[in-house]
C-alpha cells in the first residue's frame, strides 16, 4: 500500500494520524513554552534588584501565575502527550492511536482553552493572579472577574487531558503487535501507561474543584467561605489530591524517555527492568496518599503531619531504586555522549538534586522554614526544567532522526546542551539560597539581603531563556537542510521503531503487524 | 621592621576581612540557626540532612562519573551484558530504607515537640488582613489588661516605587519593617493563635522557626519561646493577593522589666489616645484640617488598593475618584462602608482600626479629593451618631 499522505492546511484541522496529531502537540507546546518563558522573564527582570521597576505588583501575581499555568498545562503536559502520540504507535506495533477521531479532537480542544486563559489577562481587573495553586478565598471571594474564563480554560484542557489519557490506555491494551506482552513493552510505555491512569484519577477531581469554585463565585455555595460554614482548607487538600499526582504525571513519561535513551548510548540493556516497572507503579501509588505535605504549615493535627511526612519520605525508595538502575545501566557499557545522552545525564544528575531537596522538604519540622520559600521554588522547579523538560527535549533529538529521517547539527545540539546545563544550574541553584535565607515565594520587592542570589538567578533566567531559541534553530535547520540520517541512527537503539520501520518513519505506522521476539 | 609590621597587620587584618566576608557569605548561603531551642534543632536537623545527602550525592554522582571515565566508548568498546542482580537491588532498597529511619526519627520527636503549646504562660492572638498584622494580648496572671494593635509596613511607598533615587538601598530593614513591633518578654512561652479575616496569610518568623498559616474561620496554634531578647523579622508566606510582599512582621523580645514598663506604657498610651480621640471627637473640624489628617489617613491605610489617586485597580479594588459613593452617594452609606466594610468583597472594617476623627477626615478627603469637590464635610460626631444609631 503507498504511503498517502495529504497535504494542505486541512490535512492539520481533519487529521486522525497520530503522527500529525503528536507533531501538533509537540509544537504547541512549545510555542507554550516559550510564553510561560516570556512571563518568567519579565518576574526576573523585576526581581533582577530589590524595588519594583519594570511592572506593578498587581500584574507581577498575574505573571506568577499565569507562567505556572502555561508551563504546567501548556507546555509540559501537551509535550509529553505529543510523544506519546508519536511513539506508543510506533513502540507497541500498531497502526495508530486506538481513537484517532478522539485524538484528533482531544488536541484542537488545547489551543481554544489556552486562547480562553491567555485572554484574560486583557479583561478589565487583569488575569488570574492567585498563583497557579489558586488557594481559596483568594481565588472565590476576592479574585477577578477573568476567573470564570480561567475555570473554563481548566474544564478544556482536563477534557483533553482525559481524552488523551483514555487513548493511551486504550492503544495500549488492545493494540500490541501479537508477541508485545505487556513485560516487554519499551518503558516509555509503561511510563505513559501508568501517568494515564494518574490523569484519568486525578483530572476529575481538579473539575470538581474548579466547578466548586465556580459556584461559590456565582451561585451562592460556600464551599470554601467559612462565613458561610465552608472550609479553605478543604480547598488545599482537594486542590492537591490532584495536584501531587499531577507531579508524577509530568515527569514520569520523561523517566520512561531517559530509560530508553541510557541503554541506546551505554549500548547495554536497561539494568533492572521489571524493578523499573514496578518502581514506577509504587510512585504512582504513592503518590496518591502524600498530598497533604504541601500542606504542613495550615494546621493538621500531629498524627496527619506524621502520617504524610512519612508516606512521602518512602517515595524516596522507589525513586531511588530507578536512580541506581540508571547508574547500572551505564556501569561498564561502552558509553558515547551524543546530545540526547547528554540531556538524560543531566536529567539523570539534576532530578536526584531536586529529589535530595524533596526529603528535605518531605520532613514537617525543617518544611516549616522551607514552606513556601525560595526553597520550594528551587526544588520544584529542579524536578521540572532539568526534568520533564530535559526529557522531552532528550526524547526530540534522540527520535528525530527516526520520525523526519534527517540529522540535526550535533555541534549545534551539544552547545544548546551545554548551555541549557549552565543557565538551568544558574538560576535555580541560587534560589536554595535566597530561600533558606529568608525569601518567601511569589513576592515583588525584596529586602536588599537577597539580592545577590536573585540577580544570578535573573541572568542565569536570562541566558536559559535565550537557549530555548537555540533549540527552535537546531530543529528547524535540521528539518530545513538537515543531512539524511542513517536507517538506524544510534548503533545501541533498540525497540520495533528502530529494528521493524524504514527511516524516515512511514506516514502509516504498521499496517501489519510486526515480528516481536 | 615598622613596614614589615604594617604589612604584616594589613594581611591580618585582609585576611580578617575576607573570613568575616567569608562567614558572612555563608550565612547567606544557609538556613539561619535563629534563636530559640526550637529553631536550632530544626537547624541541626536541617544541617543533618544536608550532609546526608551530600553523603548520598558523593556516591551516586561518584559511580556516575566513573562510568563516564572509564566505560567510554574509546576506553571500554565492549559493553558488558549483565541486566539484572536481584541482590543489588535488594541493596539499594534496604540502604534507602535504613537512611529514611535515620532521619525519621529525630524528625518524629522534634515535630511533636513543635506541636506542642501547652502550658503556655501567655496567649497572643495573631490576626492577618490584606495587608497587616493585628496582634491582641489575651488577659491573664502577665497581660493584666488585653492589649491589641495593628502592625503595618512602615517602609515608605516611596522607598519602593523609587527604589534608586529614595536612599532606599542604605535601609537595611527595607521591606522588613512595621509601625508596632509584637513585643514579648524573654523567657516565657507564648502561645499564638494564628487567624485571618479575609484571604489566607501566613505568619513566620525564621529565627524563631514559627510559620502557620493564619486562616479566616480558623484558628491555629503555635508557640515560642525566646531566650534572648532582640528584633526579629520575617515576613507573610502565603500570596495573599497585591501587597502580598509588603506585610512583615516584627518580632521584639524585651527583658521581663523592660516587658512591664512596655506593658504600663502601652496602658498609658491607649488612656491618652483614648482621651485625645474624645477631645477630638467633641471638636468641630474645619475642611482643611479634615482633609490633611484625611490624606494621611488615606494613603496609609486605603491607598494600597484604591490607589493614591482615587483610581482604584477596577473591578476588584473600585476607584473612588467619581464613584457614586464618595460623590452623589448618601454620606451615611460612606461611613457605613468605612466603619463595617463590605460582606463578600475586599473592603475591610475600619471601624475598630481608625480613631472617629481618623474616620471624619478620612471619608471628608476622599468626598473631595481627586476633582470629588462635594463639599460635603464630615465630623467625628457623625461618626459617633452612626456608630450609636448602630
Amino acid at each position: 500500500m503507498s504511503d498517502h499522505h495529504p497535504t494542505g492546511i486541512t490535512r492539520w484541522f481533519y487529521t486522525t494520524n497520530h503522527k500529525d496529531i503528536g507533531t501538533m502537540y509537540l509544537w504547541f507546546s512549545f510555542i507554550m513554552f516559550l510564553i510561560g518563558g516570556a512571563m518568567a522573564m519579565i518576574i526576573r527582570a523585576e526581581l533582577y534588584q530589590p524595588g519594583l521597576q519594570f511592572v506593578e505588583p498587581a500584574f507581577f501575581n498575574q505573571m506568577t501565575t499565569m507562567h505556572g499555568l502555561i508551563m504546567v498545562f501548556g507546555a509540559v503536559m501537551p509535550s509529553m502527550v505529543g510523544l506519546a502520540n508519536w511513539l506508543i504507535p510506533m513502540q507497541i506495533g500498531a497502526p495508530d492511536m486506538a481513537l484517532p477521531r478522539m485524538n484528533n479532537w482531544s488536541f484542537w480542544i488545547l489551543p481554544f482553552a489556552f486562547t480562553l486563559l491567555l485572554s484574560s489577562l486583557f479583561m478589565e481587573g487583569g488575569g488570574p493572579n492567585f498563583g497557579w495553586t489558586f488557594y481559596a478565598p483568594l481565588s472565590t471571594t476576592y479574585a477577578p472577574p477573568s476567573t470564570d474564563f480561567f475555570i473554563l480554560g481548566v474544564h478544556m484542557m482536563g477534557i483533553s487531558s482525559i481524552m488523551g489519557a483514555i487513548n493511551v490506555i486504550v492503544t495500549v491494551f488492545n493494540m500490541r503487535a501479537p508477541g508485545m506482552t505487556l513485560m516487554k513493552m519499551p518503558l516509555f510505555v509503561w511510563t505513559w501507561l501508568i501517568t494515564a491512569f494518574l490523569l484519568i484519577m486525578v483530572m476529575p477531581v481538579l473539575a470538581g474543584l474548579v466547578t466548586m469554585m465556580l459556584t461559590d463565585r456565582h451561585f451562592g455555595t460556600a464551599f470554601f467561605d467559612a462565613a458561610g460554614g465552608g472550609d479553605p482548607v478543604m480547598f488545599q487538600h482537594i486542590f492537591w489530591f490532584f495536584g501531587h499526582p499531577e507531579v508524577y504525571i509530568m515527569v514520569l513519561p520523561a523517566f520512561g524517555v531517559v530509560s530508553e535513551i541510557i541503554p541506546a548510548f551505554s549500548r547495554k540493556k536497561l539494568f533492572g527492568y521489571s524493578s523499573m516497572v514496578y518502581a514506577t507503579a509504587s510512585i504512582a501509588l504513592l503518590s496518591f496518599i502524600v498530598w497533604a505535605h504541601h500542606m504542613f504549615a495550615v494546621g493538621m493535627p500531629v498524627a496527619g503531619e506524621l502520617f504524610f511526612m512519612i508516606a512521602t519520605m518512602l517515595i524516596a525508595v522507589p525513586t531511588g531504586v530507578k536512580v541506581f538502575n540508571w547508574v547500572a545501566t551505564m556501569w561498564q557499557g561502552s558509553l558515547t555522549f551524543e546530545t540526547p545522552m547528554l540531556f538524560s545525564i543531566a536529567f539523570v544528575i539534576l532530578f536526584t538534586i531536586g529529589g535530595f531537596s524533596g526529603v528535605m522538604l518531605a520532613m514537617a519540622p525543617v518544611d516549616f522554614q522551607y514552606h513556601d520559600t525560595y526553597f520550594v521554588v528551587a526544588h520544584f522547579h529542579y524536578v521540572l526544567f532539568p526534568g520533564a523538560i530535559f526529557g522531552t527535549t532528550a526524547a526530540v533529538y534522540y527520535w528525530f532522526p527516526k520520525w523526519t529521517g534527517k540529522m540535526y547539527n550535533e555541534a549545534v545540539g551539544k552547545t544548546h546542551f551545554w548551555l541549557s546545563m549552565i543557565f538551568v544550574n544558574l538560576t535555580f541553584f541560587p534560589m536554595h539560597f535566597s530561600g533558606l535565607a529568608g525569601m518567601p515565594r511569589r513576592i515583588p520587592d525584596y529586602n536588599m539581603m537577597f539580592a545577590d542570589f536573585n540577580m544570578w538567578a535573573s541572568i542565569g533566567a536570562f541566558g536559559l531563556g535565550f537557549t530555548q531559541l537555540f533549540f527552535f534553530v537546531t530543529i528547524i535547520m535540521a528539518i530545513r537542510g538537515g543531512k539524511k540520517a542513517e536507517e538506524k541512527q544510534w548503533d545501541g537503539a533498540t525497540g520495533l521503531e528502530w529494528d521493524a520501520m524504514t527511516t524516515p518513519a512511514p506516514y502509516h505506522s504498521f499496517s501489519t503487524p510486526p515480528k516481536v521476539d | 621592621m615598622a613596614i614589615r609590621r604594617k604589612l604584616i597587620a594589613g594581611m591580618t587584618g585582609l585576611l580578617g576581612f575576607m573570613l568575616s566576608g567569608l562567614v558572612q557569605a555563608a550565612s547567606e548561603l544557609n538556613m539561619r540557626p535563629g534563636v530559640t531551642e526550637t529553631s536550632i534543632e530544626v537547624y541541626e536537623l536541617h544541617m543533618m540532612v544536608v550532609w546526608v545527602m551530600v553523603a548520598i550525592s558523593v556516591v551516586v554522582f561518584g559511580a556516575m562519573f566513573y562510568s563516564f571515565i572509564f566505560h567510554r566508548k574509546s576506553k571500554h568498546p565492549t559493553p558488558a551484558t549483565f541486566s539484572h542482580s536481584t541482590k543489588m537491588e535488594i541493596v539499594w532498597t534496604a540502604i534507602p530504607v535504613l537512611i529514611l529511619i535515620y532521619l525519621t526519627v529525630p524528625a518524629v520527636k522534634l515535630l511533636i515537640k513543635m506541636e506542642d503549646a501547652s502550658n503556655s504562660d501567655m496567649s497572643v492572638q495573631v490576626t492577618g488582613s490584606q495587608w497587616k498584622w493585628h496582634y491582641k494580648y489575651l488577659e491573664n496572671d502577665i497581660i493584666e489588661q488585653e492589649i491589641s494593635f495593628y502592625s503595618n509596613l512602615s517602609t515608605p511607598r516611596e522607598q519602593y516605587e523609587n527604589y534608586e533615587t529614595s536612599g532606599a538601598a542604605e535601609n537595611v530593614n527595607y521591606l522588613l519593617e512595621v509601625d508596632n513591633h509584637l513585643v514579648l518578654p524573654v523567657d516565657t512561652k507564648v502561645r499564638f493563635l494564628v487567624t485571618a479575616e479575609d484571604v489566607i496569610h501566613s505568619w513566620w518568623v525564621p529565627e524563631l522557626a514559627v510559620k502557620k498559616d493564619a486562616i479566616p474561620g480558623f484558628i491555629n496554634e503555635t508557640w515560642t519561646k525566646v531566650p534572648t531578647p532582640g528584633i526579629y523579622r520575617g515576613q507573610c508566606t502565603e500570596l495573599c493577593g497585591v501587597n502580598h510582599g509588603f506585610m512583615p512582621v516584627v518580632v521584639e523580645v524585651l527583658s521581663k522589666p523592660d516587658f512591664a514598663k512596655w506593658l504600663s506604657g502601652k496602658a498609658e498610651e491607649k488612656r491618652i489616645a483614648d482621651k485625645t480621640a474624645a477631645a477630638a471627637a467633641s471638636q468641630n473640624w474645619d475642611m482643611d484640617k479634615l482633609m490633611v489628617l484625611g490624606k494621611t489617613v488615606y494613603d496609609a491605610k486605603c491607598a494600597a488598593c484604591h490607589q493614591v489617586n482615587g483610581a482604584g485597580l477596577p473591578p476588584v479594588f473600585p476607584a473612588l475618584k467619581g464613584s457614586a459613593i464618595a460623590t452623589t452617594g448618601p454620606v451615611e452609606g460612606h461611613i457605613d462602608i468605612v466603619v463595617n466594610g463590605k460582606q463578600g468583597t475586599a473592603m475591610a472594617a475600619y471601624g475598630a482600626q481608625l480613631t472617629d476623627a481618623e474616620m471624619a477626615a478620612v471619608i471628608t478627603y476622599e468626598r473631595n479629593a481627586w476633582g470629588n469637590d462635594t463639599g460635603d464635610k464630615v465630623q467625628p460626631a457623625d461618626i459617633q451618631a452612626f456608630k450609636a444609631g448602630n
